[in-house]
């Protein structure tokens, strides 16, 4: 069975698929990519199924070899330098990985997670039904490190039908949707999401997002809402008054109140902002 | 019963309490048809998330649960059916050492004592109400109501995994190390969540849970 090999990583590496919905009732979130269209489009790039296991790559810096056979690969998402056993490759392009040649990516210009989509997808031991890692919940495959073996699944499903698509660009400040509520009688004023340009806080990651810019003002800061289910791209308002946008590996319920979610299109969108970047809402 | 739009791709059902809560997401989880529409079902506290699947239209989601709501309403009004539901989960058992750190504050804050906690919170079944703070963690209600107490001012960085503790209306038990400000009573040996079991949790919603001394 053909295998790449991990030679080192940069920023967090780790190993998602559609992820594990159905479980919420017995504390299980769903995880799964945090850019789902870019991880999805880098499997039908490599001809694989929907919800193969593929390498979610924050801020570039993954190298790995092919080994025991040729490995077809894609990278989609973040925009980030791309090598092929020294050669100069692009992001959309389908690649392969002959034995023993390595694949190298840099720094992303824009943007944060970049998948590598892998023909046959990652075959490693699925818990609950998917191979994500759920970094709140500590399931799934651990975070690759340097001298990790990452099988290659045998059946991809379909053929490969394109060679390449273009590759993504991310502006800074983009506008994302939000649907008001449920609890925005929580706040003040509401609309102060809609009139603030945020900056994303170095603090965030796959559970939430922190938005730094403006506060928002509980009515009654000494009401506690009693716990309810979350969604990702839900803005929580903690009592220091700086929002929380969920992402994909929130916990399953939250006792602050949800005073706006973004709408779910726009939520893969959220995944590619980095620290110190900014964003702004609007209602939908 | 309000249902409020939670984004575009989920409903929040608001309910008058926990035992209406277990009761809603009992009957939507049989309800004919609706697993095509729903992706998930999260019992909160005193709200069910609704979660539609990738391309259900919100209305239409909406429709379907109106008479599965509207059933329930009708259903709450008669308490035999209740028990009789009640009674299809099955009653687990949690030996428990009560020899936890916050015992004796436990017994002060309520004025039981440490033996009137023990006595208390073994005294009444409990139920599983709802998850969400880690996997395998099931927030119990229904226990007595002299053990409302506040979660402590400072959370622990390290709570162990079988730790029973006490936090506002609720009981519950660590599933894994982890940090937490609950007020610890005692500690079990139950594996509360075991990946090489179907279902790896074991307690999961609507579960009857009886605390023995053990």
């Amino acid at each position: 069975m053909s295998a790449l090999h991990v030679i080192g990583t940069g920023g967090p590496c780790l190993v998602q698929d559609a992820g594990r919905p159905g479980l919420a009732a017995i504390g299980v979130g769903r995880s799964g990519a945090a850019d789902r269209s870019s991880y999805d489009l880098g499997n039908r790039l490599v001809g694989n199924r929907p919800g193969a296991a593929a390498v979610e790559v924050t801020l570039g810096g993954l190298e790995v070899e092919a080994r025991d056979g040729t490995v077809w690969v894609a990278v989609t998402g973040a925009p980030v330098p791309v090598e092929v056993a020294g050669r100069r490759e692009a992001t959309g392009a389908v690649l392969a990985l002959r034995p023993g040649e390595r694949l190298r990516l840099g720094i992303p210009a824009n943007g944060l997670r970049s998948y590598l989509a892998v023909r046959g997808g990652l075959d490693l031991a699925p818990i609950l039904g998917s191979r994500s890692r759920d970094t709140l919940a500590a399931l799934g495959p651990a975070p690759l490190a340097a001298g990790d073996r990452l099988p290659v699944g045998d059946h991809p499903g379909d053929e490969i039908r394109v060679d390449a698509v273009p590759a993504r660009a991310y502006d800074d400040r983009p506008l994302l949707r939000l649907v008001r509520g449920p609890r925005d009688a929580w706040v003040r004023d509401a609309d102060v999401l809609v009139r603030t340009t945020w900056t994303i806080a170095p603090a965030s990651d796959r559970v939430g997002v922190r938005l730094t810019g403006a506060r928002l003002d509980l009515t009654d800061p000494a009401r506690q809402l009693p716990s309810e289910g979350a969604v990702r791209g839900a803005i929580q308002v903690p009592p220091t008054g700086e929002p929380v946008v969920f992402g994909p590996d929130h916990p399953v319920t939250g006792g602050y109140p949800v005073v706006a979610v973004v709408v779910d299109n726009d939520t893969d969108r959220l995944a590619q902002l980095r620290p110190g970047e900014t964003v702004g809402f609007v209602w939908a | 019963m309000n249902v409020l739009p939670y984004g575009d791709r989920a409903l929040l059902l608001e309910l008058p309490d926990t035992a209406a809560v277990v009761a809603c997401v009992d009957a939507l989880a049989v309800a004919p048809d609706l697993a095509d529409l729903v992706d998930d079902l999260v019992p909160g506290a005193r709200t069910v998330l609704v979660r539609a699947c990738p391309g259900i239209d919100l209305a239409a989601l909406r429709t379907r649960v109106a008479p599965e709501l509207s059933a329930l309403e009708m259903r709450e009004k008669g308490p035999k059916v209740q028990v009789q539901r009640e009674s299809e989960h099955p009653e687990i058992q949690i030996p428990v050492q009560y020899d936890g750190p916050d015992l004796s504050h436990v017994g002060e804050l309520t004025g039981l004592g440490e033996a009137g906690v023990v006595a208390a919170h073994t005294a009444s079944p409990w139920r599983v109400a709802f998850g969400g703070f880690a996997p395998g963690f099931g927030y119990l209600v229904g226990g007595d109501p002299r053990l409302v107490v506040p979660r402590r001012d400072s959370p622990r960085t390290r709570v162990p995994a079988g730790a029973v503790g006490l936090a506002g209306e609720f009981s519950g038990v660590y599933p894994r190390e982890s940090p937490g400000g609950w007020q610890l009573i005692g500690r079990t040996d139950a594996r509360m969540w075991d990946l090489d079991r179907d279902p790896p949790a074991l307690l999961t919603p609507g579960a009857r849970v009886r605390f023995v001394v053990a």
